[in-house]
């Protein structure tokens, strides 16, 4: 099936099966590898992108249900929380990083900021396993202007 | 985060907390691991997997899955064995593996047919059309009835399930309990977990030229062993090269992970096609190589009715799953540090290697140490209480003390050097411990229950090989190398390139660490170095990441290059200078006479000279700036013949105080972290801010396997725990912040007096969090003998007041 997307503000064509997963259709048809798939099955947020503004798994749903979307990947990010997380050290081996990226960027956008409990809560569906989570708190935090 | 490292007035570099040099490809997607990798003409594997635990293999009908669009080939475990040798195995010969069962599958999980196909999704459209005739077979799960009389066997050829025996004897063991005023004893037992990196392993083989193949793979420690997969895969091993690609993590996981590359290798070779083969999540958490440590104890302590501890008497059964691939060296790490910080002269450890139908199991964060860490402190907690002493009073009374190092435990292994004492006594401040007990009482009077965990265990680095073998008394291959390499070059532009030998990046900051020695010891910016990763065709000697001994080592090859590398400039810039060698020194990048600052040659003008002006290079000096060092292990030792005396090891020996403060709520068994302190001591810290993700991620994980993670198999060997919703991993809620501190020991042994650190807090966490619940619920009796701790678990000891 064809399908037309906006990924990263660059309109997209892409000929995929019915079954073909956004992340699939991501980082297989288009080459956008910066998408990460942890799972595969929604838990763990490696593969978080933005669908109109709205942070989601790419895992979790068909790139055929997106037909005219706007899709925001890492690559077309650019966001203060990229550098407060250099500045914080918020990742070691970096795999989950563009997830959290896209996850941090919509939680400050979302506003779930108030407190750390809050940032850890909202931040909770992506996992790290390095555990760098301290550290992606503060720098949530900084960019939240609360450091 | 408080942190409260010093840094290092002595050094420009090392000991300051600058950020990674790897760090910015991250933040823009730029990883590049294995998932990312895609050759023209690559084919997707997809493997069927084992449904049952135990089970011989009848027919197999791939006719159909043959004729599903997009599969190109399918193979199984026959064709394995037709056309290959079995894998690299470092336990007993009577126990073989294929990458693809043979005959008989041994666990749930077990790959039994690979389907390669044009794409990922073809290939599972494959494996569901192959069709399995499986004949199940008793499965054996408990490995205490896996290794009694009667259990189903699963290796026919090995006659029955007890992979391993034998018992270390160090002292006078009987002798030490007959004498003791108090012996106190215990059944343990610790879950099995494991790293579970977000990114799981993977390879992309492909057919090269001249009959070679190459293989990307994320493998740590490639260099060390090709060789093996190499035979594996009937090629000779200059036919066979590794090119490492960085791994999203491994913790122990990816520590020579065969199993993926030598699958992708054999798919390759079959169809003469790149094949990509990278583990789903339901492959890795099935069929890793690495579940982490599965260990059931009976353990004894005597000591004297001071509290000074003299004997310890181990009798450890290990459930090693259905393969012993590493042999039993997670054990070789617990007698590196057996006695941990304290002076106990007599220990008995007994080791079963018990095989049962379940993944084999391999390396994760602290390689059995921490086991043994768990262990101990255990046990030392639950003398203390019989005794009427508090945690840190028999901890200090039983502390190796500053002026005994070295020191040789009974095992053979020597300790470098250590402040046991500071480095409890910096973790009592920062926590303010006083305050907390008082807090603890004023609680309690509340109906409340706070508990507070003080351990203090040992944090060996360095591995040296002969821990893999000193176990046999006629071990077939008695290895005693285990160097890391790194070559250095400056270009002829004056710019620096690193290039390393044994992994790619795998979560640690090799990179970081290489530039900023570079950085000390020529003066130029750490940013502005490169650091590469040969290929196995390329690369010098190298062992790679594991037991936290990467940091030391690259340190010591950083340096022995440099020195070579800063003398051969010293005799260019001495020609060109028209100076003495000797009076030369370099500061920032510049070389220059010892005080006549303007008589001097930028490293740009140097390499300049000796890339392209050879008739200005002095007599005897060829062409180029580049110097390699391979840095043996600086302190190794053999075992003595009657194993009485096992070596020296394991000699850089970090040390860590953890203190927790734990919540429970006594109606749900659930916690709440209120307070947590770790102070750790890796001696010379060369950079604090990465240092303190490591000890940060390994206390994670050390809250992981101490309260969340295990992986499940009933009592018919199905795996219960297939998910990450099963199996929990802590997330951003459940682990908290961390007050990080540090006392330096530097080691005499190594270069800068660095120690490694990389395990971090997995090497104390459970043990802090295990006495931090026994305290909170002490009006209860509750003592944690079993990990995972459950809320069930506390509930019911709560309730029956027995404990398990
Ligand atoms: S890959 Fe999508 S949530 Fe894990
Ligand atoms: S940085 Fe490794 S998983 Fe988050």
């Amino acid at each position: 099936m064809r399908v037309r997307l906006r990924v990263n503000g660059a309109e997209r064509q892409v000929d995929v099966e019915p079954r073909v997963t956004l992340l699939d259709a991501l980082r297989e048809v288009i080459g956008l590898t910066g998408t990460k798939k942890g799972c595969d099955r929604g838990e763990c947020g490696a593969c978080t992108v933005h669908v109109n503004g709205r942070r989601i798994d790419a895992c979790m749903t068909l790139a055929v249900m997106h037909e005219g979307d706007e899709i925001t990947t890492i690559e077309g990010l650019d966001h203060p929380v990229q550098r407060a997380f250099l500045e914080h050290d918020a990742f070691q081996c970096g795999f989950c990083t563009p997830g959290q990226l896209m996850s941090a960027a919509a939680c400050l956008a979302e506003g779930h900021t108030g407190s750390d409990a809050e940032i850890r809560e909202w931040m909770s569906g992506n996992t790290c396993r390095c555990a760098a989570y301290p550290h992606i708190v503060a720098a949530v935090r900084e960019v939240a202007g609360r450091a | 985060m408080a942190t409260s490292i010093e840094e290092k007035p002595d050094f420009k570099w090392i000991g300051k907390s600058i950020r990674r040099v790897e760090d910015p490809r991250y933040l823009v997607g730029r990883g590049g691991y294995i998932g990312d990798i895609k050759l023209p003409g690559m084919l997707y594997t997809a493997v069927l997997r084992s449904p049952f635990a135990h089970a011989r293999i009848g027919s197999i009908d791939t006719g159909e899955a043959l004729e599903v669009p997009g599969v190109v080939a399918v193979f199984t475990g026959q064709d394995c064995k037709e056309k290959m040798n079995p894998c690299a195995n470092f336990g007993p010969p009577t126990i073989t593996q294929y990458p693809l069962a043979v005959d008989k599958v041994r666990y749930c999980g077990e790959a039994v047919v690979a389907v390669v196909a044009e794409s990922r999704y073809a290939a599972e459209d494959g494996v569901e059309a192959v069709e399995v005739d499986f004949e199940p077979l008793d499965p054996v799960v408990d490995p205490i009835a896996a290794i009694g009389p009667g259990a189903p066997v699963l290796h026919e050829e090995h006659g029955n399930n007890l992979a391993y025996e034998r018992i270390f004897e160090f002292g006078e063991v009987d002798d030490a309990f007959r004498e003791a005023d108090v012996v106190v004893e215990d059944k343990l037992h610790w879950g099995r977990s494991s790293g579970m990196p977000l990114d799981t392993c993977g390879a992309v083989a492909r057919p090269a030229l001249n009959g070679s193949l190459e293989v990307y793979c994320n493998s740590l420690n490639f260099n060390f062993f090709i060789w093996l997969v190499a035979a594996a895969l009937k090629l000779p091993s200059n036919k066979f090269t590794v090119i490492p690609v960085p791994a999203g993590g491994s913790f122990g996981s990816k520590f020579f992970a065969h199993k993926v590359p030598t699958l992708a290798g054999f798919l390759a070779l079959q169809t003469g096609r790149p094949v990509a083969y990278i583990e789903d999540r339901l492959d890795h958490i099935t069929n890793s190589d690495h579940h982490g440590s599965d260990r059931y104890y009976d353990v004894r302590m005597g000591l004297k009715s001071d509290g000074t501890i003299t004997a310890l008497d181990v009798d450890v059964v290990d459930d090693y799953g259905a393969y012993l691939q590493f042999g039993v060296g997670t054990h070789g790490n617990s007698l590196s540090q057996a006695v941990g910080p304290y002076r106990l002269k007599n220990l008995r450890y007994r080791l079963r290697a018990a095989l049962t139908n379940k993944c084999q199991q391999g390396a994760y964060r602290g390689f059995g140490s921490e086991v043994q860490n768990w262990v101990l402190e255990r046990m030392v907690d639950k003398a203390a209480r019989q005794l009427g002493m508090g945690p840190e009073e028999i901890r200090r009374h039983n502390f190796i003390q500053p002026d005994e190092f070295p020191y040789k435990i009974p095992t053979g292994n020597i300790y470098d050097s250590g402040n046991y004492p500071a480095v409890l006594q910096r973790a009592i401040e920062m926590l303010d411990l006083d305050k907390w007990r008082t807090e603890q009482e004023r609680a309690r009077k509340e109906g409340r229950h706070i508990g507070i965990g003080v351990v203090t265990t040992q944090e060996r680095s360095v591995f040296s090989s002969t821990e893999f073998w000193f176990w046999f008394d006629k071990p077939a291959f008695p290895l005693t190398s285990s160097p890391e390499s790194v070559t250095l070059t400056i270009d002829p532009t004056g710019e620096f390139q690193v290039q390393m030998h044994s992994q790619a990046m795998w979560g640690n900051s090799p990179e970081t660490v290489a530039a900023m020695l570079v950085a000390e010891e020529f003066g130029v910016d750490p940013y502005k170095v490169n650091v590469s990763y040969a290929d196995s065709a390329h690369s010098l000697p190298g062992t790679g990441p594991g037991g936290s001994r990467f940091t030391v080592m690259i340190a010591g090859a950083v340096r022995g290059a440099s020195k070579r590398l800063r003398a051969k400039l010293f005799k260019i810039a001495a020609h060109e200078l028209e100076a003495s060698e000797d009076d030369l020194e370099i500061v920032e990048g510049v070389v220059r006479v010892k005080g006549v600052p303007d008589k001097s040659r930028s490293l740009a003008e140097l390499a300049s000279t000796a890339y392209f002006f050879a008739l200005n290079l002095p007599e005897g000096v060829e062409s180029g700036l580049e110097e390699s060092c391979t840095y043996d292990h600086p302190y190794t030792t053999l075992p003595s013949d009657d194993r009485k005396d096992l070596g020296v090891f394991y000699p850089f020996m970090g040390h860590a105080c953890h203190i927790a403060v734990i919540e429970i709520d006594a109606e749900t068994g659930t916690h709440k972290f209120l307070d947590y302190v770790a102070v750790h001591d890796a001696g010379t810290v060369v950079n604090p801010k990465t240092l303190a993700g490591h000890v940060t991620g390994g206390a994670a994980q050390g809250i992981g396997s101490a309260m969340y993670e295990e992986l499940v198999y009933d009592e018919d060997g199905q795996f219960k725990c297939s998910t990450f919703m099963d199996y929990l991993i802590p997330t951003a809620m459940e682990v908290p912040e961390f007050k990080l501190g540090h006392v330096e020991t530097p080691s005499p042994y190594t270069e800068f007096g660095i120690k490694g650190g990389g395990e971090g807090g997995r090497m104390v966490a459970p043990a802090a969090i295990s006495a931090a619940i026994d305290d909170a619920l002490s009006d209860y009796g509750v003592r944690i003998t079993q990990l995972p701790i459950k809320p069930s678990e506390i509930l019911r000891q709560i309730e029956t007041g027995t404990q398990s």
